[in-house]
């Protein structure tokens, strides 16, 4: 598979404060990696390094190619969006669509069917013309990833999309996340990694540094290893607490 | 109706309502959803440092306003910080020392200021034809503006995280919003005043989103609320003889508290 980015050894923080030190990883067309780790550990500020919205300290994020950086979806945490903001259905996820070179443009004819297409493919069409504010959780979350994905990306990151949302939304979402990733990379950053079991292809440990680790990798006395406290497992194979201590092998 | 309008100053105050009316549409909307009421409000009452330095200086007033109204837009632009917190701080500041400057300085400028109250409160009925013809190019500045910066406008509004993901000069454009939200005030100012500038952002918006969940219908319903407010005000200020300002400002609470109570007994 071909290598779509690669994050060279970059250090990166705020004010005088390192988030995250000498991180290196490499994303994979059609990878699936789960980003674990406690609260500012770097999880999001890694993601928005690789986003561009972030300028590192040191090191590079190289990408395969320069297009990419148009073709990277984000899917925000939920508190980034304005909830009460008065737009359709529709209108938000068209923009998706509005970037740093079109924005002073006016929308394109195509960009109509682009957008409808996406609202079928997540199951929103019929919700077109209601206000973002009265969709559910996992509506909108389903409506945040329309937006993400209807510049048609070749990477999908994905901040905590199931922090908001009840246990029948989220099984929606990993199994609307397991069908983009038969064309797409997905990274999803998240507190728990149990919706993903099933489907993942690495998780990534963060936490000032960062740890790459394999599919099946992590056995329960490993982690309790690594964590330095018990770890509760739910019989497949990814942790659900938060990381502590980490001493993994770096990838 | 047509007799009133024999009168200059009514002109005049009819079509500066007309103005501050769509200023209130194109940019009141921005104000509420990016959350800059405040903002706005510091704006406007740094102004009052502007016009007491061009009275000192024997200049006009609005042109004072006009420049303290941009400088404190790029400052809080310059100036603003990652957390709530330190912003709040910022907008406190300049909003008090705004006021400060201007009471220093009306209080060294020789004789008295005449035009002190319509400062603070507006007099739309005492509206020179010199300050229309600024109000109207102010008006064109920032309704051409928001028109070719709307998609930016609103993205940033909508999703600033998402809005940096796709490239977008998020900076650039948080700081020519403010600028044309001081140009804005600047204009509104001769309308009702420094003091009740944030209403007429505000309430316009509020009435007008009871109604419609697009945005740029939301544009043109509080401008049409706006002028419905500030020539009803006026009438009510004509026959009642009231400060004219602040009766366009409790005309649109009645009308708001009027729609809220509509929709609470609708349900």
């Amino acid at each position: 598979m071909k290598s779509l980015v690669r994050i060279e050894n970059i250090t990166f923080g705020y004010g005088d404060h390192p988030v995250l030190e000498g991180v290196t990883l490499e994303i994979m067309e059609r990878d699936y990696i789960l980003v674990i780790g406690p609260n500012g550990g770097g999880k999001t500020t890694l993601l928005k390094l690789v986003l561009g919205i972030e300028k590192p300290w040191s090191g590079a994020v190289v990408l395969a190619e320069e297009s990419l950086r148009e073709r990277m979806g984000y899917v925000p945490q939920y508190a980034t969006f304005n909830r009460n903001f008065p737009i359709s259905v529709f209108d938000m996820v068209g923009t998706g669509l509005i970037t740093g070179g079109n924005y002073l443009s006016p929308g394109k004819q195509s960009d109509r069917g682009r957008v409808e297409e996406m609202l079928h493919k997540v199951g929103l069409y019929e919700k077109r013309r209601e206000r973002v504010t009265d969709l559910s959780g996992g509506q909108l979350q389903r409506a945040l990833i329309a937006r993400a994905l209807v510049a048609d990306p070749v990477l999908l990151f994905l901040d905590e999309p199931t922090a908001s949302i009840d246990i029948t939304a989220r099984t929606t979402l990993r199994e609307f996340l397991d069908d983009m990733n038969s064309r797409i990379a997905v990274v999803v950053v998240t507190h728990d990694p149990t919706p993903f079991a099933r489907v993942y292809k690495h998780i990534l440990c963060v936490n000032g540094k960062s740890f790459l680790h394999g599919r099946g990798e992590l056995d329960s006395q490993d982690l309790e290893a690594l964590y330095g406290c018990p770890v509760e497992l739910l019989g497949h194979g990814i942790p659900h607490t938060l990381l502590r201590e980490h001493d993994g092998g770096e990838r | 109706m047509t007799d009133l309008l024999s009168y200059e100053f009514m002109r005049n105050a009819l079509a500066a309502s007309i103005l501050a009316s769509i200023l209130c549409g194109v940019i009141g909307p921005f104000v509420v959803t990016r959350k800059m009421v405040f903002a706005g409000g510091s704006m406007s009452h740094s102004a009052f440092g502007g016009m007491g330095i061009a009275c000192w200086l024997g200049l006009n007033p609005l042109a004072g306003a006009l420049a303290f109204t941009v400088l404190a837009a790029l400052f809080l632009s310059a100036a603003g910080r990652r957390s709530t917190e330190e912003n709040d701080l910022l907008i406190g500041v300049l909003w008090a020392v705004g006021m400060a400057l201007g009471i220093v300085f009306i209080h060294i400028t020789p004789g008295y200021v005449p035009d002190l109250m319509s400062f603070l409160f507006g007099n739309i009925l005492l509206v020179p034809r010199g300050d229309l013809v600024l109000a109207a190019v102010l008006t064109a500045v920032v309704t051409v503006s928001v028109i070719v910066f709307f998609r930016g406008f609103v993205s940033i509004a909508l999703d600033e995280e998402f809005a940096r993901s796709r490239k977008m000069p998020v900076k650039g454009l948080h700081t020519g919003l403010l600028v044309l939200v001081a140009l804005a005030i600047v204009t509104l100012i001769q309308v009702v005043g420094i003091i009740l500038v944030l209403a007429l952002l505000t309430i316009p918006v509020a009435v007008a989103r009871e109604f419609t969940i697009r945005f740029t219908r939301l544009m043109i319903l509080s401008s049409v609320t706006g002028i419905l407010l500030c020539i009803g005000g006026l009438a009510v200020s004509f026959t009642m003889n009231l400060p004219s300002g602040a009766a366009i400002i409790l005309l649109g609470a009645l009308l708001l508290g009027a729609v809220k109570a509509f929709r609470f007994f609708r349900k």
